[in-house]
């Protein structure tokens, strides 16, 4: 089962490796993590989704938080959260495509960010879901570049900022 | 205070109230040792850096406190790899200093410049790399808290040439501000309540004794609730000294090569109480047919041991030195006499089949250990290497007293013992200090008998002698189909090797010369090495097969006019 779970990390050097390096040596199945700034400064956020049964999860999540520069570990699979994905999305396009591409663009509330001779790059943000069936609508013209940033997630609801919304 | 980088490490480590260092010299920490002579610690030059991470981490293990070691960049800091990883697989408290090349040619691939704190970031429990001097005090404060608080750890901090030979206004914290290290402060009354229910409920419970309750130094609470509620316990190898061997409800060293009655009482137990013990392959085999009769509970300080190699029905994550006092009232006093009678049926149809019942002259390696503790009465601390020896030594020494053995269980690092016996003995030089070594292992530090004449150290030096990589030897002739592939090993003459170090040395080839050998090594002074060539193809029995359960042995082959039945299993 897919979990996902957000750490809070000093921002640090180094400190993505620590984090990498633990997935790769404790052979964890990672299938996407992000990482950006939070709403503290020095601290970053990171995304990961991870496959797993709770156990691996757990072991995850316990794992991680022994690494000194990781302050907090949340799984927030259980929790109501905001899930998104950011794809930008480079179709082949010729004369014909393009107005179909942009109509579908469209359906998905996707933006056509750039447009070239023979090509459109279109921008979605949503869900892996959404994302996953527009880039299955796009393929048959020929998909020249895909860009996913991973998931990124907020548990919904809560007003005292990250402390009240992370606990576990 | 003004101080340079090199001095500000030095005054750092006075205050945390090192006085030992052990290390070896070199172009990126030459500033260091130019401000050495200035402080009242002493170092102790290696002959390599691997056995410097030993002996820290052997001084750390003897003592508790934490084991310092230095190294050069590049060459030097990757020699301590092995030591840092030995270290870390037995949580020992060990800080490890390393000189790094200039910042600004950091990541060029300089001369002798390696990226050591990549390199150990598996392997330490977190380390740094200073590049500016305003961060090194705080580095060095934090280094030694991680290092001993928690479950300790080997931290490495880099400290690149220039730092250490930049000026500083020096001003060392009192505290830490370490926001991601948290030590368990959970309400953990309510899981200690169901674990003495647990307890009060059992019929046959048993401890399983780890390191942790050394390191918690817990080992008077083990005995409190031990003695109260009359459960046996067997230990883990480097949970021996836990609990004194000689205690009647101690049932030794469990696992692999745990006596066979340790392990039938593994087996048969409804509950088992895992006590700073991490489950590890050697004592449980195949986690998924581990003692799925009983009930576990797993106390330990680090929450990512729980259910990380075997699923427990109860945890309780913390200090066994809060836990155990806390647990000792809740608990019943109980007398347990049908499973304890059980126990000891096993424990004797074992005592029957121990190849000391039988008369040989040969001269075997259990004998020889048998024959140290009883010239010594077990108060010595023995450091054992890893191999047959190792579990020779485990078997047939029988530890009493706290701290008494000293060895590299989780990494199973050969050429440990010398090494890390320099450590012990520089930290207790009242003690008097054995070596147990196979002729393998001791090749793999051998340089190191230098470092035992120039610091004075009387260590006394067991080689048990078999010629071979005995261990793999042992696999080989039993799994492998005879074949001793890579194992026929090659030594000198230890003996003379002793005497051209200027350590006296005996060769012992007959079982009448043992028991004078020793003598003669407890009535020199010094250091003394002697050189048992003990039975080439001699095994450790029992034995539980990789890949079966743990009560699944091979036991020692049964002579022919024995009586003793076939094996129960």
């Amino acid at each position: 089962m897919r979990h996902t779970l957000i750490a809070l990390m000093e921002d640090k050097p180094g400190v993505l490796n620590r984090v990498s390096s633990l997935f790769r040596r404790r052979n964890y199945n990672i299938e996407s993590l992000t990482v950006g700034h939070s709403e503290t400064p020095g601290i970053s956020r990171m995304t990961i989704v991870v496959n797993g049964d709770d156990r691996i999860v757990q072991q995850v999540a316990r794992q991680l938080s022994k690494l000194i520069n990781v302050t907090q570990v949340v799984d927030v699979s259980d929790k109501p959260a905001v899930i998104r994905e950011l794809a930008l999305i480079k179709v082949r396009a010729g004369h014909g495509a393009r107005s179909e591409i942009m109509e579908l663009a469209n359906v998905f509330r996707a933006k056509v960010v750039d447009v070239g001779k023979t090509s459109l790059t279109v921008e979605i943000t949503g869900t892996e879901e959404k994302v996953d069936s527009l880039i299955g609508l796009l393929q048959p013209f020929g998909i020249e570049e895909l860009a996913r940033t991973g998931r990124v997630a907020m548990v919904r609801g809560g007003n005292g900022g990250q402390a009240a919304n992370l606990q576990p | 205070m003004r101080l340079t980088g090199a001095q500000a490490v030095w005054e750092s480590l006075v205050r945390e109230g090192v006085t030992t260092v052990f290390g070896i010299s070199g172009g990126a920490v030459i500033h260091l040792y130019h401000a050495l002579p200035d402080y009242p610690i002493h170092h102790v030059l290696m002959r390599h850096e691997q056995a410097a991470a030993h002996a820290a981490d052997g001084y750390a293990r003897a003592t508790g406190r934490v084991g310092v070691c230095m190294a050069t960049s590049g060459p030097g800091a990757t020699n301590l790899v092995t030591g840092l990883a030995t270290a870390y697989m037995d949580s020992s408290p060990v800080v490890a200093i390393t000189g790094q090349v200039p910042t600004p040619i950091i990541g060029t691939d300089a001369f002798q410049e390696v990226d050591i704190t990549g390199i150990t970031l598996p392997i330490t429990k977190h380390n740094y790399l200073v590049t500016d001097i305003e961060e090194l005090p705080t580095v060095i404060k934090e280094a030694f808290y991680i290092a001993r608080t928690g479950r300790p750890g080997p931290v490495l901090v880099d400290i690149a040439k220039d730092v250490q030979a930049a000026a500083i206004e020096y001003v060392y914290p009192d505290t830490v501000n370490l926001p991601g290290y948290r030590l368990p402060q959970e309400d953990i009354s309510s899981p200690i309540q169901r674990a003495a229910q647990m307890l009060n409920e059992a019929q046959r419970p048993l401890i399983i004794a780890g390191h942790g309750v050394i390191l918690a130094g817990a080992e008077d609470d083990l005995l409190a609730l031990v003695e109260k509620a009359n459960v046996p316990v067997a230990t883990t190898l480097l949970g021996i000294g836990a609990i004194p061997e000689t205690h009647p409800l101690c049932l030794g060293m469990a696992g692999m090569h745990g006596e066979a009655y340790t392990n039938q009482a593994l087996s048969e137990a409804d509950l088992i109480i895992a006590l700073g013990s991490r489950f590890d392959d050697r004592l449980t085999g195949p986690p998924s047919q581990f003692v799925r009769q009983a009930r576990l509970i797993h106390v330990d300080v680090d929450p990512a041991e729980i259910d990380k190699n075997v699923a427990v029905n109860l945890a309780v994550v913390g200090d066994l030195k809060d836990v155990l006092p806390a647990l000792v009232p809740l608990v019943e006093e109980k007398d347990h006499t049908a499973w304890l009678a059980r126990i000891q049926e096993w424990r004797n149809e074992s005592a029957q089949r121990d190849i000391l019942a039988q008369e040989t002259d040969e001269l075997l390696p259990q004998y020889v250990v048998r024959q140290i503790w009883h010239a010594t009465q077990g108060n010595v601390i023995v450091v054992s290497d890893v191999g047959q020896n190792q579990m020779w030594e485990a078997q047939y020494f029988i530890h009493h007293r706290r701290r008494g053995l000293i060895s590299s269980g989780g990494l199973g690092t050969m050429g440990f013992a010398l090494p890390a016996a320099i450590g012990v003995q520089m930290a207790l030089p009242h003690e008097q200090v054995w070596v147990t070594v196979g002729d393998g292992g001791f090749q793999m530090n051998i340089q190191e008998l230098a470092t035992v004449v120039q610091e004075k150290l009387p260590l006394k030096i067991a080689i048990l002698n078999n010629g071979y990589l005995g261990m793999v030897r042992q696999w080989q002739q039993l799994f492998f189909e005879g074949r001793y592939s890579g194992t026929p090993l090659l030594g000198p003459d230890f003996a003379r090797v002793a005497e051209a170090y200027g350590i006296a040395g005996l060769t012992v080839r007959e079982k009448s010369q043992v028991v004078p050998a020793i003598a003669q090594a407890l009535a020199t002074d010094g250091p003394f090495l002697i050189d048992f060539r003990i039975v080439q193809e001699e095994n450790v029995y029992p034995m539980v097969a990789p890949g079966a359960p743990v009560h699944h042995m091979i036991r020692r082959p049964v002579p022919a006019n024995d009586v003793l039945k076939e094996d129960r299993t």
